[in-house]
């Protein structure tokens, strides 16, 4: 047990039975190490993502552990695999039902960019009907690779301001988006 | 093995079907005729209760459409099993692209159900009869049938592409 | 005491349940639109298309070569097999003659496959009857399997192992070490998974005699592969028209007797044995000799002699140029697929790419057999039978 790691005390004040620091930085450490994701699993990246979650590779290690296929109790949406147009809405609505504050992933090509299915029936990347945080390339990506996302989302996660989803940039990318 | 071979199943087809079979060939060892689609549902019972040949099952159901054959532009290809004497047959049939119809083989084969569902949605092969021919994969406000050969693959709504980098 | 709720009466009234496209315990996007009568199911009514990609539309743009990638993605869980389908169907269109060694080498790929798949969807069924344990085991050893699969082509998932006309490399010895060492491991890692479960009281209790078909309506619907093994009908395209050398081993198709959930199984559990036999077979009687047939204008030669010797980049050139001459024609070629018979429908008009490709893909067919299967059922049966039949998502909309 001797190389077990635990995250970094933020910077702040520390004295005899207190420890002060700030209450933004604070909330981002609980918050960047247990995150509950919803996987949208599709196609060929879920069943890589089913490899990321057992026990090679574990994401629970990540605080990840709690899959939640609830969207109203999910933080992060995992967009993993082909999303066609007839998914598209359902995608969106999944989205508009998760509680704010949400991130986004799109994992593999296809959710990226639309990957190798440049056809009538494939949405070109799902950034076209919600906003998305973080693209993981590959086809499908590699464990490592998803657990890198979400090593990427646990920093913006971490150093998120806690306005950042009242400010009236944050308004303007969802209006972007045609959500309310 | 018994007897039935590909001869054996061309000689009974074309003992009772003579007229309506407007051809017949062997690609690769496969059994291939083309058929008035008239017919179909009549050479079908036949095959199916055929106390010989029996062929219990429908492997596959597809469209296939060839824009330059005036008059015989869009068709149906089944591919047909029997287990018991392990032979296969391939049956084809054209139908005229203003009036693509044929009878639904459902009654016979339940498999062909989404089979001629996909080929509606992809071809618009009418199949008089059939329970309930919607679109089954796209999207039900599509208003063309994408795999008939004049419609592009590619998404027409792209506006992220600039042509300059594909060589267009 | 009175019934004041004159207006509503719930035992007469039918309940919708909406069953998908997200949900997760239907493992894929499909949808399932149920009427419940209490907890009974009534009716379903499915919705797929959900992830329809326009393979066969894609299939009639790229050359033959580019397409394995797109049969990676039919049914990823045994992509491999797919590949080696494609590659056999056109190797079937140009009459090609392959080496035995191909052949085998072949055999043990699509063996190695069919046990990843069918490992998935046993442990699954596991996971939905609430056994999570079986999952996390056997997960170490499809990551065993993907490794091997690395070894052999640097792909874990969607492989794109194989080229038209033999392999692109041999097997390493590493490669060769690995593989035996699965099958000297795997059986007693495969035998604590089956203790877990093929005598569970609670799971026999999930599964037995749960969403039974017969093969008389099997066959009605069209199921291949080990969900018509389980009604008791022993088709098998490996042994009904062996492809690739497989009626040089010696395996048995195991079969069910009520073709309920716990047959299929079973059914799934008994044929990863006996593709560890296959496997073992083609192992050590592997033949010497080329991994590749003598065919310059349509195998795609080694980059290393791409870059090194003229003749290679010539046919190199004509290959991806779409110069090689092929014939035109029509060809239907099966496999055994993880799920079943899939087939593959080619029509050549002498192109560099086919006119028409059709993919006979297992799944589409045998998940319309689905509501008829789960009627009169409850809840948590159906979700259980979705499973066990195993239906993917890729290769149903294709």
């Amino acid at each position: 047990m001797s190389n077990l790691q635990i995250v970094t005390t933020p910077p702040g004040l520390e004295g005899q039975g207190f420890f002060a620091t700030n209450f933004e930085k604070a909330v981002g450490l609980a918050r960047a190490n247990s995150i509950w994701p919803l996987p949208f699993a599709t196609s060929c990246c879920g069943i890589e993502f089913m490899a990321t979650m057992a026990s090679n590779y574990d994401l629970g290690r990540f605080g990840a552990e709690r899959i939640s296929f609830s969207p109203r109790q999910a933080d992060l949406l995992m967009v993993m695999g082909t999303i066609a147009k007839k998914m598209g809405p359902v995608l969106r609505q999944v989205y508009l039902q998760m509680a704010e504050p949400r991130w986004v992933i799109a994992v593999g090509a296809c959710a990226s960019s639309g990957g190798i299915f440049d056809t009538y029936s494939v949405l070109q990347g799902v950034d076209k009907v919600i906003p998305v945080d973080v693209y993981v390339p590959g086809c499908p990506p590699r464990p490592e690779q998803i657990i890198d996302g979400i090593t990427k989302i646990q920093e913006l996660v971490k150093n998120e301001p806690l306005r950042r989803r009242n400010s009236p940039e944050y308004k303007a990318l969802l209006a972007s988006y045609g959500i309310e | 093995m018994s007897e039935v071979n590909n001869t054996f199943l061309l000689n009974e087809l074309q003992f009772q079907f003579a007229d309506s079979i407007y051809s017949a060939d062997e690609p690769y060892g496969l059994l291939t005729i083309e058929l008035d689609p008239k017919q179909i549902i009549p050479v079908l019972n036949f095959l199916k209760v055929h106390p010989i040949i029996h062929m219990n099952f429908l492997t596959d159901l597809c469209g296939i459409h060839y824009p330059e054959n005036k008059g015989k532009e869009l068709g149906v290809i089944y591919h047909l099993h029997s287990f018991t004497e392990n032979i296969r047959l391939r049956i084809k049939c054209f139908m005229p692209n203003d009036e693509p119809k044929i009878d639904t083989i459902t009654s016979i084969y339940g498999a062909a159900n989404w089979q001629e569902r996909e080929t509606w949605d992809f071809y618009g092969i009418e199949f008089i009869g059939h329970p309930n021919l919607t679109r089954i994969l796209n999207v039900d406000e599509m208003d063309y049938h994408p795999l008939r050969k004049e419609y592009p693959l590619e998404d027409q709504t792209r506006t992220d592409k600039n042509d300059n980098y594909f060589g267009r | 005491m009175e019934n004041t709720l004159t207006e509503f009466d719930p035992s007469t009234e039918y309940t919708k349940l909406n069953l998908g496209p997200t949900h997760p315990a239907t493992h894929g996007i499909f949808q399932n639109i149920l009427t419940m009568d209490g907890e009974i199911i009534v009716e379903a009514e499915q919705t797929v298309g959900y992830i329809h990609r326009a393979f066969e539309k894609i299939a009639e743009h790229r050359p033959f070569y580019q397409i394995t990638p797109l049969t990676d993605r039919l049914n990823y869980c045994s992509s491999p097999i797919n590949n080696m389908g494609w590659h056999m169907t056109v190797e079937k269109l140009l009459g090609l003659e392959l080496p035995k060694r191909v052949d085998y080498m072949r055999v043990i790929i699509m063996e190695l496959a069919r046990i990843s798949d069918h490992l998935v969807c046993n442990s699954v069924i596991g996971v939905d009857t609430g056994a999570l344990t079986g999952f996390t085991y056997v997960f170490q050893w499809r990551e065993k399997i993907y490794d091997i699969f690395e070894e052999i082509c640097g792909a874990r998932l969607t492989t794109n192992i194989g080229r038209i006309g033999g392999l692109e490399r041999d097997f390493s010895p590493a490669c060769i070490q690995k593989i035996r060492d699965f099958i000297k491991d795997f059986p007693a890692a495969f035998t604590e998974f089956t203790n877990l479960l093929e005598r569970n009281r609670i799971f026999m209790d999930r599964t037995v005699g749960v969403c039974p078909i017969n093969t008389e309506r099997a066959l009605h619907y069209g199921f291949t592969g080990p969900n018509l093994r389980a009604t008791g009908l022993d088709y098998d395209v490996r042994v009904m028209n062996p492809y690739s050398s497989y009626q040089d081993f010696d395996f048995t198709i195991p079969v069910g007797i009520s073709g309920d959930t716990y047959d299929r199984f079973m059914v799934r559990q008994q044929e990863m044995w006996e593709s560890l036999k296959i496997i073992t077979q083609a192992l050590e009687n592997l033949p010497a000799g080329k991994f590749y047939a003598e065919v310059p204008e349509f195998y795609l030669p080694p980059k290393d002699d791409v870059y090194n010797n003229m003749e290679a980049l010539i046919w190199h050139f004509k290959i991806v140029m779409g110069e090689s001459e092929v014939p035109k024609g029509e060809v239907y070629h099966s496999v055994e697929g993880g799920n079943g018979e899939l087939g593959f429908y080619l029509v050549s008009d002498g192109g560099r790419s086919a006119y028409r490709l059709h993919f006979r893909r297992p799944c589409f067919i045998y998940y319309q057999g689905y509501p008829e299967m789960i009627k009169g059922t409850t809840l948590s049966d159906a979700i259980v039978t979705m499973s066990s039949m195993n239906v993917i998502a890729g290769e149903l909309d294709a």
